[in-house]
């Protein structure tokens, strides 16, 4: 079985919290490796995408509401690591959770996971306003 | 010691020639012992995903901001940051970055308020690097710790604060934000973070210049006659213009003061690095909305 939001969470929160600031980068690092690929059949859609205004760098989101799963789907260049890692994250503790979860995940979660110091609170901005579209797609889609 | 000066046709138009380097003086001077190369992005992991080889990292929020104080590392932070990077006092150093050089700028200006002397770009920003034909790498940069010594952060030079600008009504000021910024229409969306300044609009007075006048599409400067027909022309600056720039934090105006310090030639322009975040959440401070520059206040002294 897998993991609830709040489980996932959690587990995110304590792989971040234990390290120093350069080690929070590192595993940002992997986070942004492991983003996962647009599935094919939202690849040849950019218009489905969502622009995430609040970062720097072009990061596009699209979310899919199915038999009450989530699934999130994140596009971004690969010159945007840290936006890239943010997504990565996101996308480890939200995809493929029921809607009710995902609402639940807290607006805080970004500061919660202590990655504020090591990335600058202008930059952390980026991942709250992806959690912000997340949940506003979902609430327009179940509505 | 520093390095010997490029001197490409375009940049010798410049008021200061040596500010800048191309890609393949960089490539030149890889094994130069006096010179660091540095990277500094916006994105705090760029450099981690590939390099120009012996570069090393300056993050503008980890290393060149205090970490409590809103202000710049003082002169102890510079020094240690010098020496765990390998910069000496006579070292050249060049800098380069993601996003036009915007952070590169930005740290150009905060080693010249620890006044140090020979600090460049790379014309072209990060890009240029593989636009020449080069890679970057992942390796680490194997550093040679140097010694610094302690130099006290001149903030009146280069740098204006809030009490500055208001002092500083009558003269020239010039707002880098895009279009929207500057009129004061960007404002929030329900469900939509805010900015982080409780008014929209512009500095009385201030004139609207989007940093991206200054470059051409492959990040690299444009030429002195182009920048001259922007800012001398279209704007009416003259070089012995007292002139303060701002934008959002301080990053995007540093990359417009180093066109007007070094590629013009302007003797008296300084930064405000409060800029809108500080001034569009400053109690009782003028505001102007829309595309007009406005009046300019009394100066407050």
């Amino acid at each position: 079985m897998t993991n609830s939001v709040a489980q996932a969470a959690d587990l995110v929160a304590s792989d971040f919290k234990s390290g120093s600031n350069r080690e929070k980068l590192e595993l940002l690092l992997e986070y942004s490796e492991n983003l996962p690929p647009l599935p094919e059949r939202y690849a040849e859609h950019p218009d489905l995408f969502e622009r995430v205004e609040e970062c720097q760098s072009p990061v596009f989101l699209f979310v899919e509401v199915e038999n009450d799963q989530v699934g999130v789907f994140f596009t971004a260049p690969e010159e945007a690591p840290t936006t890239r890692g943010f997504a990565g994250i996101l996308s480890e503790v939200l995809n493929d959770k029921p809607v009710s979860q995902v609402l639940s995940l807290s607006d805080d979660f970004p500061d919660q996971i202590g990655l504020t110091e090591a990335v600058s609170p202008l930059r952390i901005r980026g991942m709250r306003a992806m959690i912000y579209r997340i949940k506003r797609q979902v609430r327009e889609k179940v509505a | 010691m520093s390095a010997e000066a490029e001197n490409t046709p375009k940049f010798l138009e410049y008021a200061h020639p040596e500010v800048l380097v191309t890609a393949d003086w960089v490539a030149q001077n890889l094994d130069n012992p006096n010179v660091v190369v540095v990277e500094s992005d916006e994105d705090v992991l760029l450099y981690e995903i590939g390099h120009i080889p012996g570069s090393v990292k300056i993050d503008w929020h980890t290393d060149l901001n205090d970490p409590v104080t809103r202000d710049y590392v003082d002169g102890a932070g510079f020094k240690s940051l010098m020496e765990r990077s390998g910069i000496s006092r006579e070292s050249t150093v060049v800098i380069y970055g993601d996003k036009s050089n915007w952070w590169a700028a930005y740290a150009l200006w905060v080693f010249k308020l620890f006044g140090h002397e020979d600090v460049r770009l790379l014309d072209g920003a990060r890009e240029a690097w593989a636009a020449s034909g080069r890679s970057l790498t992942k390796e680490p940069s194997a550093v040679t710790p140097s010694s610094y010594p302690l130099i006290e952060r001149d903030d009146k030079t280069l740098r204006a604060f809030r009490d500055d600008v208001l002092a500083h009504f009558g003269n020239p000021l010039l707002d880098i934000r895009s279009p929207q910024e500057y009129s004061g229409e960007r404002t929030h969306m329900p469900d939509y973070p805010q900015e982080g300044a409780l008014r929209a609009g512009h500095i009385p007075s201030a004139v609207s210049v989007p940093w991206a006048r200054a470059v051409n599409e492959d990040q690299t400067f444009k030429s002195r006659a182009e920048l001259e027909t922007i800012y001398l022309g279209e704007k009416g600056l003259n070089t012995d213009d007292n002139v303060i720039a701002y934008c959002r934090i301080g990053e995007r105006s540093s990359h417009s003061w180093f066109v007007l310090k070094y590629l013009l030639g302007f003797e008296n322009v300084r930064n405000y690095d409060g800029s809108w975040t500080e001034w569009g959440s400053l109690v009782g401070v003028p505001i102007v909305r829309g595309e007009e520059p406005g009046l300019a206040p009394a100066p407050r002294r």
